[in-house]
């Protein structure tokens, strides 16, 4: 199982190097979020629960982008039916789906969350830096997991691009909540963890849900 | 196939219903606080409580299409969902009136019940383009039973969720909901949970016979359709 995921994920890094399509799109997709928050607040720097705000809720909306281009190259070449021909665990294509959107995600924040620091940032990123990627990491796994989950739910639907976006944002609500939170205190001109435990285990709470679930559920989806 | 015992649950619904309305109005005692206006707490929050029960009844009954292939469990949750949804929106418009009148707002942000199930309800509202965007049946029911089980879960993380949220800016003492009830709000309160129950149960059976039926009138027409194009 293992290994068929990890072959499925190796096509899918080796298509995206070659074809530069998602993480390129997302990466440009924040920045231009930055420059509407900018012009939208009419604000030249942001800090504490405004910042936070303002990171999470471009990196959710370039998540959907990621989320909604997850199956579009087995969709367009028809590349899906020989996976699903091929004799591979379902689960082993949720793993590989989601660790793809997880290394897209982080390929966007090594360049999204620099920028924001540069843009955007009133106080500097520098001072809570390990904190800040154990939360990054905790959030980006819960976006891969729904994503994949709902990535494969609206694939076989009519109005895919309509509904992905539909699902996956209220069903994320939760990971807003809690990275948003507990990234602002690291965002205030006087920096200090608050909270932090709290928040990293409804975060943890829900990747563990999510990941158990879907993997449960991945096998009714893409059957035929 | 669904009516059986339909007419004495239905005669049982509206007894318990009038019962209700009447303790509500003649019984229980007025709030200290709010005056009359607080009677809509009895309409108000068994309705969150049937909805919410009724989404994660639909997320049980999808569990059980999943596992026994059965489409008619897929029909359960559908309707289940169906009905809760509804439900919602009439939480949605009680709470609202609720906050205006005691509260001078139509929405108040700080409420994390009211707002973790406005989240919940926008979910579920995209139950049906997801549902009705599948053409194939079975698969219509297959992953309409993946979102049920979802969304089914999402609904208790999505609580603690917003309710730390909010407990973090605003810390509140349990409110007139808490242990802290009089004896006849209570006996009040339970009547009406019950009568909310009840009229759940009624309209999911009665939406289940209904959409049974005109499954079958269409199955028998088209039946006939296909009788006469061999005799002509």
């Amino acid at each position: 199982m293992i290994a068929a995921a990890g072959a499925i994920l190796r096509k899918d890094l080796r298509l995206e190097l070659r074809t530069k399509e998602s993480v390129p799109a997302m990466t440009l997709f924040t920045l231009t979020v930055y420059v509407l928050f900018h012009f939208g607040l009419d604000r030249d720097s942001l800090d504490g629960e405004l910042a936070a705000g303002v990171l999470w809720v471009t990196l959710l909306l370039a998540a959907v982008i990621g989320v909604s281009r997850l199956f579009a190259a087995e969709r367009e070449q028809g590349g899906i039916d020989a996976l699903l021909l091929a004799p591979v665990d379902r689960t082993s294509l949720f793993l590989a789906k989601g660790a793809a959107l997880f290394l897209f995600l982080v390929a966007v924040e090594v360049v999204a969350v620099p920028a924001f620091g540069l843009l955007l940032l009133g106080p500097g990123l520098g001072g809570a830096l390990p904190e800040l990627l154990l939360i990054l990491a905790l959030g980006d796994i819960g976006i891969a997991a729904v994503g994949a989950l709902v990535a494969a739910l609206a694939a076989e639907t009519r109005a895919r691009e309509l509904i992905a976006p539909l699902l996956l944002l209220p069903l994320l609500v939760p990971v807003l909540i809690a990275c948003a939170q507990a990234t602002e205190p690291f965002l205030r001109p006087d920096q200090g963890p608050e909270d932090l435990g709290r928040w990293l285990t409804l975060l943890t709470l829900y990747d563990v849900v999510f990941v158990l679930l879907s993997v449960a559920v991945f096998d009714y989806l893409l059957e035929d | 196939m669904y009516s059986k015992g339909f007419v004495p649950l239905a005669i049982a619904t509206v007894v318990t219903l009038a019962t209700a309305m009447g303790l509500v109005f003649f019984y229980a005692p007025l709030d200290a606080d709010q005056g009359f206006v607080q009677k809509i707490f009895y309409v108000h929050v068994p309705m969150a409580i049937v909805s919410l029960c009724g989404f994660v009844a639909g997320g049980v009954m999808a569990i059980k299409h999943l596992r026994s292939g059965d489409s008619s469990w897929d029909m359960r949750s559908y309707v289940a969902i169906h009905i809760s949804i509804i439900l919602g929106v009439g939480v949605l418009a009680t709470g609202a009136i609720w906050a205006k009148a005691s509260w001078g707002h139509w929405w108040v942000w700080d409420e994390p019940v009211l707002v973790s199930f406005l989240v919940v309800v926008l979910l579920y509202c995209v139950y049906y383009p997801l549902r009705f965007s599948i053409e194939d049946r079975e698969r219509q029911a297959r992953y309409s039973s993946v979102f049920a089980i979802a969304a089914g879960a999402f609904v208790p993380l999505n609580f603690a969720a917003v309710r730390m949220a909010e407990a973090y800016t605003h810390p509140r003492v349990l409110s007139q909901t808490g242990g802290s009830m009089p004896g006849e709000m209570r006996l009040t309160f339970l009547i009406s949970l019950l009568a909310m129950a009840l009229l759940f149960v009624t309209l999911w059976k009665l939406e289940l016979t209904s959409k049974h039926a005109s499954m079958q009138l269409k199955r028998l027409k088209r039946k006939l359709a296909e009788r006469e194009v061999v005799t002509t």
